[in-house]
C-alpha cells in the first residue's frame, strides 16, 4: 500500500440543521519509528500527523495524529450543517506533503 | 455553521446489539464437552446489508448432501464491531486492496503488452459472477483451477508476464477484485464439470481425515462445534465465501490457502503445500459446503 490516497464520504445534501457523519480514510503505511530493518538499523517515523476538515474556511474538527495510530487511519466524525458549501479535508505528513480532498454538499 | 460534535475517531457507528443464539443441534450437545466450558458464541441473528443496499444471503439452506442443515456465513460468529465494519465498503479495510487489484487491472505488464482490461474489459461486466463460480474444471490441466491459478494461467499464456508467486505481488488484490465483482452472488459450483465430482470426493475425504498431532479433522471444529470457542477465538462453520478475507489479526487480506494451512499447522500436522492437489481438492469442497452464501469478498473476520 504505498500509494497514499485520501478519501472521504459525506452525503451529497443535508436539510439546514442536520448533523451528518463524515467518514475519512486515507491509504499511508504509518511507519512509527519504533521498528527496525533487517540489518538492525532504525526505519525512519512516517506518519501522518495531523489531519484538519474545515467547512467553508471555518474548522469544523481537526486532531493530531501520533505514532501509535495504525496505517490506514479511519476518522470518523459529526458535523452540523445551516447552509450548502465545501468541506476541505487536509491529511499532513511527516514528510511535508499535504494530501486533500474536497466534497461538497447540497441543502435539501 | 457547522459545529464539530464528539468528534471520535475510529467509532464505529450502527453498533449493533449482540443476540447469542443459543441453538445448537441435539448432536452437538451430546457430543460437547470436548473444550471444558462450554461457551456459545454465536451465531448472530443480525441481517448483513452492504452500503444499504446489497442484501446478503448469509444463512441459507444446506445443499443437497451437506451435513449440516443450515449454511451459516462466518459473518455471523464475529463480534458486533467486526461485523459493522463489513456493511459499509467504506470502512472495509480489505477495499483499499481491491482498488490495489482495480489498478493491477489496467496495469499492462509482460511482453505482450496487455492488460488485464485488454481482452477482458470492464471488470464490473466480464468478472461478474466469475468470483462465485470457481474453483472450475481445467481441461488444459486436467484438474480444478482457482481464481489464483486462472490468473497466473493468463499472465503466462496471454501476457507474457511471470506467474504470481503464492500470496506474493498482486496475487491477493487482483483475486479479491475479481472476487468483489461477485459481490452478494450466491456461490454455487458447477460439480458436472469434468472431473469435478472425483476431486469433491477427495476434499471431503481430507475434509474428514483426522490430521496432526492434536488429531483434528476440519468437521471436528467447523462441523461438531461451530458455535463454540476454541480458546479467545470462536468457530465458524468455516465457509469459503468471503475469501479472499481481511484478518483483523494479520491486518491484511488473507487467501483461502493460507487459511487452509494455517489451520493444518494448528493441528500440528505437516502442511501441503499452496495450490497442491490436496489443497485444491480440500478448496473445491469446502467452496461447495458453502453453496448459497453470497460471495463476501473481501470478508472481514478477526
Amino acid at each position: 500500500m504505498a500509494k497514499v490516497k485520501p478519501r472521504v464520504k459525506v452525503p451529497k445534501s443535508a436539510a439546514a440543521g442536520d448533523v451528518i457523519t463524515i467518514k475519512t480514510l486515507i491509504s499511508h503505511p504509518m511507519e512509527s519509528g519504533q521498528r527496525k530493518d533487517k540489518e538492525g538499523n532504525p526505519i525512519p517515523r512516517k506518519i501522518i500527523n495531523s489531519f484538519t476538515c474545515e467547512f467553508n474556511g471555518q474548522t469544523v474538527f481537526s486532531c493530531d495524529i501520533e505514532p501509535a495510530i495504525s496505517a490506514n487511519p479511519y476518522l470518523e466524525f459529526t458535523a452540523k450543517v445551516d447552509e450548502a458549501g465545501t468541506f476541505k479535508f487536509t491529511w499532513v505528513d511527516d514528510d511535508g506533503s499535504v494530501y486533500s480532498d474536497e466534497q461538497e454538499i447540497a441543502l435539501k | 455553521m457547522p459545529v464539530a460534535r464528539g468528534g471520535s475517531a475510529g467509532n464505529l457507528s450502527g453498533g449493533k446489539t449482540l443476540k447469542t443464539l443459543f441453538s445448537v443441534s441435539m448432536a452437538a450437545i451430546m457430543s460437547g464437552g470436548m473444550w471444558a466450558s462450554v461457551v456459545l458464541a454465536g451465531p448472530s441473528d443480525d441481517k448483513l446489508v452492504i452500503d444499504e443496499q446489497i442484501e446478503m444471503t448469509t444463512r441459507t439452506a444446506a445443499p443437497e448432501g451437506h451435513p449440516l442443515d443450515e449454511v451459516i456465513s462466518g459473518w455471523h460468529y464475529r463480534t458486533p464491531e467486526t461485523r459493522a465494519l463489513e456493511t459499509d465498503t467504506f470502512q472495509n479495510p480489505g477495499m483499499l486492496a481491491v482498488e490495489e487489484g482495480a489498478q493491477i487491472w489496467e496495469t499492462v505488464e509482460g511482453t505482450e503488452g496487455k492488460s488485464c482490461a485488454t481482452c477482458h474489459g470492464d471488470a464490473s461486466e466480464s468478472m461478474a459472477g466469475v468470483g462465485a463460480n470457481y474453483p472450475k474444471w481445467d481441461e488444459d490441466s486436467g484438474k480444478p483451477i482457482n481464481i489464483e491459478l486462472q490468473i497466473n494461467k493468463c499472465r503466462v499464456e496471454n501476457m507474457g508476464a511471470e506467474p504470481y508467486k503464492f500470496d506474493k505481488d498482486g496475487q491477493k488484490p487482483l483475486t479479491a477484485f475479481i472476487k468483489h465483482q461477485s459481490l452478494g452472488q450466491p456461490v454455487a459450483l458447477d460439480l458436472s464439470q469434468g472431473d469435478m465430482q472425483t476431486w469433491w470426493d477427495k476434499g471431503k475425504d481430507l475434509y474428514y481425515r483426522r490430521t496432526g498431532q492434536l488429531n483434528l479433522s476440519c468437521a471436528t471444529c467447523h462441523e461438531d462445534y461451530n458455535g463454540y470457542r476454541i480458546r479467545a477465538d470462536h468457530l465458524s462453520q468455516g465457509n469459503a465465501n468471503g475469501f479472499p478475507t481481511y484478518r483483523l489479526k494479520q491486518g491484511a487480506l488473507v487467501s483461502i490457502h493460507n487459511r487452509f494451512r494455517g489451520c493444518i499447522r494448528d493441528t500440528r500436522a505437516e502442511y501441503p503445500a499452496a495450490f497442491s492437489d490436496d489443497l485444491m481438492a480440500l478448496e473445491v469442497y469446502v467452496t461447495w459446503r458453502g453453496s448459497g452464501l453470497s460471495v463476501e469478498t473481501p470478508a472481514v473476520r478477526q
